[in-house]
């Protein structure tokens, strides 16, 4: 007993502790609860038969997760070289310069997209007549930022002592890259990954800005949900969601906490 | 040998300013269109400051932009006070208390933030909490109270283990030696924190048109729905891209001055 | 109260879990002495420090400064100061604001108020504590710019200007290169004189021990093996493990032959310990007690070198006495091959009572199948032992001589296994345990090794091959190697 009372620093986590019981676990049950609830509070598997035997809301997952994959597919393709690039010593490119390009986010992303919108328009791509190419356009402009930050961070952690060793021992740039950068660099990937699929897949207003409204995705289903106040029904579009996110942090226990904390 | 290694690396500077540029490019052509009155960017009609005279007398932009940086410097205050206690806190607790703590302070950063926000809706209304700014700036702590934590642990891990305890010995009681060694130590972690959630409550829609009460306009909402109502961008909001990209570069200035400061000092 | 003794530990005890980091430590340590822990990794002696330092609070037991109980008062509020294994200097402030960080919060009586120090006397006390350790004009230098030497005296600096009555230094030369090491040792007994104050110090290193302390405490698995000066430790050792920890020595089994005489790689010696006949004790033999002589000398025992190191200022040759091996330095430089007399005098050994005889279990127990499970692994054994003159029936129970029939299964019982008897194999899938070798001393034709399980249980055992210490191992021993008593009587087991 005496022995708490002398100095536990653990006390200092209490209200942080408070504030993630509240407002995190709290809720994602009250999602739990509500999906598999009518509005009357009685238990109901209805939501989950009504939403899935509708042919559309199986093509809005499909599509979302499809979209999902590929703009972090893209975003890792061209991500993945700029990471590269800044984290190289030798380029001289700053702190500054990796900080240029989390800086859009200071202007909303639904004011960018907006204008990326115009800018499109303007030089002849109608959102409206190509949705799915202005959208996934929207998409990465918006996240490729993400992909870059966690890439930088694990890369200016990797020991150039192993990509050296791996010279050394006689395997070329590409046997280098694909058995030794590659493989090294994989928390720095997988993080990225997670920061980009699931938003993508979840993001509305992307879709709606760019593709005027010309597709749904998944994120469009819950916010009409959430418009109409069926909150049971959004409840369970949520937790699919919430499904797929335990899936992607499945793959995501590397316990790269540093890929996305260390920013500045 | 060299000519190559010169092109190469030409090559590689090209890449990266070549997709900033790219990545700039709607906002460029929104600070140069915000020079000339037409109603529409790739119009130009001649140079006139009309447009900044039309930002400062539009109230509804001028309130929704005072809203912004308000929700976006009290929640990153919130987080940033409560998330790195929490660090702090964490980081001594045992290693089951850390990990369930983590993995759930995990949540949001790897949820869907349509599903946080829908979460959070539900919660207040579940409780009969009327949306107001105080359910806003909960929808937005949450948002980025994780990603201190995740900015101030580094931080610990990094620091001598032993220096808490030598300022007990040396006589600080166990608030001073935090105060005085401890949160001066991580201070770095916590400055970056604070910025991270800043940039991260001033890029965010979703939490905000969830949590808000619908007569509290940010920046994000506005746009959002003037953009779907009334298809391009209403001119003045030109002018107003102009004005925090200027801010966003004199804060991103400060910071790179500071920290080469700090590099300096260090090198003496 | 005990007079001049500044602190006293009172049966303090310290544990993790289920293992015992400190087990009933009793120490006094009086004013002005420079007292030493001294003990391999994981022996106990940091946490000991930190109990006195208030960083740890003991589970059992007390701490007692003065006379007083200080054993739950908070760091803060102790008259002691620390000096920290790798500094623990606040990087963000100047050498002057790391001194005077603990002159800051001081309080001082003034007459019959109290107040803080003023700016010139904590501008004095800083620039007194930098000339103790030879730093004056680094005041106002960066923490990151001084090298590990220096960063070590500023450690120091910050510790004592506060006036501790008590500075714990905890390995604070760990850190530093030999004969950075070497020059620290002697300012440090040095300051210690100056000072005046009571050191406590803490070191893994028997030489930097023995050299700076007035009294060194030698633990092992968070027990105190021996408390005295540094000669005492080191010639009258109290057993095999401060003999093998401090310094190189010869540890023999030996038997006592007779009134001061004692039995050991055959040949009986003269010593000076008296000990009843027949009992079986260890030998310790120091390597610069060893004289070696002309081999025409009937008296002596032989030996034939069989290597030869330089060491600088003597050889150290290693000598076979029959199937011994025994350590001997020496001055001149003679050939490996050649055969000498070996002349130990009687007061060049040092005998100890024996250690261990048998591995004793006490909280063993009979398995359903008839097994006896230690250290959760249930071995072989042959329960008839458990009751004179019985036999083991088909379905596994035991009649006894008068025809009693016995079920023990889940009988408590002692399991006794000879160090001899426990087989050691490198696979430990074909074993009954396995564990780790914690401990390896070398006896002259063998080796000692304790084996310790995961479930902290220990198995001692005399092998005569090599292993290394942190070596996984596995462990058999034969059902009739193991001997069993009941715990109570046979009556209980019986079936009616």
């Amino acid at each position: 007993m005496r022995k708490s009372s002398i100095f536990s620093r653990k006390v200092l986590a209490v209200p942080y502790a408070v504030f993630l019981l509240l407002f995190v676990v709290v809720p994602l049950v009250l999602i739990i609860v509500y999906a598999f609830t009518d509005s009357d509070g009685g238990f109901t598997i209805n939501n989950f038969t009504s939403f899935f035997s509708e042919a559309h809301n199986i093509n809005t997952l499909l599509i979302s997760v499809l979209i999902g994959f590929l703009n972090t597919f893209i975003c890792l393709l061209i991500g993945y070289p700029v990471a590269m690039l800044l984290a190289k010593k030798e380029l001289g490119f700053g702190k500054a310069t990796v900080l240029l390009f989390v800086m859009p986010m200071w202007i909303n992303f639904v004011l960018r997209t907006a204008a990326t919108r115009d800018l499109l328009f303007n030089i002849g791509l109608n959102g409206g007549e190509h949705p799915y190419i202005a959208t996934m356009i929207g998409m990465v402009y918006n996240y490729l930022p993400f992909v870059i930050l966690p890439l930088y961070t694990t890369m200016t952690k990797l020991d150039k002592s192993l990509l050296e060793a791996s010279y050394d021992l006689g395997a070329n740039k590409v046997q280098t890259f694909v058995r030794t950068l590659l493989p090294m660099t994989m928390p720095g990937i997988i993080s990225a990954s997670t920061m980009v699929f699931m938003p993508t897949m979840s993001s509305f207003v992307i879709s709606d800005v760019m593709g005027e409204r010309k597709i749904s995705l998944i994120g469009n289903s819950i916010q009409l949900y959430f418009d109409q106040g069926l909150w049971h029904m959004g409840s369970l579009v949520a937790l699919i969601m919430l499904v797929l996110m335990s899936v992607t942090a499945f793959f995501d226990d590397s316990g790269e906490e540093n890929a996305r904390g260390g920013l500045w | 040998m060299n000519t190559k290694n010169s092109f190469s690396r030409f090559l590689s500077k090209f890449y990266v300013y070549i997709l900033l540029l790219l990545l700039y490019a709607p906002i460029l052509v929104l600070i140069i269109f915000s020079f000339t009155p037409s109603r529409l960017i790739g119009n130009w009609s001649g140079f006139s400051l009309s447009l900044y005279g039309a930002l400062f007398k539009d109230k509804e932009i001028m309130q929704a932009f005072a809203n912004t940086f308000l929700v976006a410097v009290s929640s990153a205050v919130v987080s940033t006070v409560i998330g790195t206690f929490g660090a702090i806190g964490i980081f001594y607790s045992k290693k089951r208390t850390k990990a369930i703590m983590d993995a759930v302070g995990n949540i949001p950063v790897m949820n869907a933030e349509i599903v946080t926000a829908l979460s959070l809706t539900i919660l207040f209304v579940f409780a009969g909490i009327k949306f107001n700014f105080l359910t806003l700036l909960i929808g937005h702590v949450v948002l980025t109270i994780p990603f201190v934590v995740l900015s101030v642990r580094p931080k610990l891990m990094q620091m001598d283990p032993n220096i808490y305890e030598a300022a007990l010995d040396l006589g600080a009681t166990p608030s001073k030696a935090l105060r005085k060694i401890v949160i001066p130590e991580i201070m770095p972690g916590v400055f970056s924190g604070f910025i991270l959630s800043i940039t991260l409550s001033l890029d965010d829609y979703i939490i905000t048109a969830f949590t808000r009460n619908t007569a509290f306009q940010t920046l994000s909402t506005y746009v959002y729905g003037v953009t779907s109502k009334k298809g391009s961008l209403p001119p003045s909001l030109r002018a107003l891209t102009t004005v925090i990209t200027l801010i966003a570069l004199i804060i991103l200035i400060i910071v790179n001055i500071n920290s080469s400061d700090k590099k300096e000092e260090n090198k003496r | 109260m005990t007079e001049n003794s500044i602190i006293e530990l009172k049966n303090v005890s310290k544990h993790y879990d289920s293992t015992n980091v400190v087990d009933n430590f009793n120490l006094k340590i009086k004013k002005g002495e420079f007292v030493t822990f001294l003990g391999p990794s994981g022996c106990g002696k940091t946490t000991t420090l930190r109990m006195i330092a208030g960083f740890e609070l003991p589970d059992e037991g007390q701490i007692l400064l003065n006379g007083e109980d200080i054993s739950y008062l908070p760091p803060y509020k102790r008259p002691v100061n620390t000096v920290f294994q790798k500094y623990a200097l606040f990087p963000h402030l100047d050498v002057y604001d790391n001194i005077a960080f603990g002159l800051k919060l001081k309080k001082v009586s003034d007459g019959d108020k109290m107040r803080r120090l003023t700016t010139d006397e904590i501008d004095e006390k800083v620039r007194n504590a930098l000339k103790i350790v030879d730093l004056e004009e680094y005041e106002w230098r960066n923490i990151s710019t001084l090298s590990g030497g220096q960063q070590q005296r500023i450690a120091i600096a910050r510790a004592i200007v506060n006036e501790p009555e008590i500075l714990l230094l905890d390995e604070p030369l760990g850190a530093l290169d030999l004969k950075m090491r070497k020059d620290m040792q002697l300012e440090l007994k040095e300051m210690h004189k100056k000072l005046g104050i009571t050191f406590i110090y803490v070191t893994h290193d028997q030489e930097e021990a023995l050299t700076l302390s007035d009294t060194v405490v030698v633990m092992k698995d968070g027990m105190i093996q021996q408390i005295g000066s540094p000669e005492e430790i080191y010639n009258e050792p109290e057993n095999a493990f401060v003999a093998n920890f401090i310094g190189e020595s010869n540890i023999y089994s030996g038997t006592i032959a007779g009134e001061k005489k004692v039995r050991f790689i055959n040949h009986v010696f003269d010593c000076v310990d008296e000990f009843p006949k027949n009992e079986k004790v260890d030998v310790v033999i120091r390597p610069e007690d060893v004289r070696l002589k002309k081999d025409d000398d009937e008296s002596l025992v032989k030996g034939k070198i069989v290597s030869k190191i330089f060491k600088g200022i003597h050889y150290e040759y290693i000598l076979m006495v029959g199937r011994n091996e025994i350590v001997v330095v020496d001055t001149k430089d003679r050939e490996v091959g050649k055969t000498y007399g070996l002349q130990i005098k009687p007061d060049g050994i040092h005998i100890m009572k024996k250690e261990l005889h048998t591995n004793t279990y006490t909280d063993a127990y009979i398995d359903k199948n008839n097994k006896v499970v230690i250290s959760d692994a249930a071995f072989d054994c042959d329960i008839t032992k458990l009751v004179k003159g019985s036999r083991l029936e088909e379905d596994g129970t035991v009649t006894g001589p008068d025809g009693t029939s016995y079920d023990f299964t889940d009988a408590d019982v002692i399991a006794e296994i000879g160090l001899t008897d426990i087989e050691i194999l490198d696979y430990v899938e074909d074993a009954t345990v396995s564990g780790t070798i914690v401990s390896i001393i070398y006896k002259g034709d063998h080796y000692q090794l304790t084996i310790r399980t995961e479930q902290d249980e220990d198995f001692v055992l005399d092998t005569e091959y090599t292993y290394d210490e942190n070596d996984v191992v596995g462990l058999k021993v034969k059902a009739k190697d193991i001997s069993l008593k009941l715990k109570g009587e046979a009556k209980k087991y019986a079936k009616k």
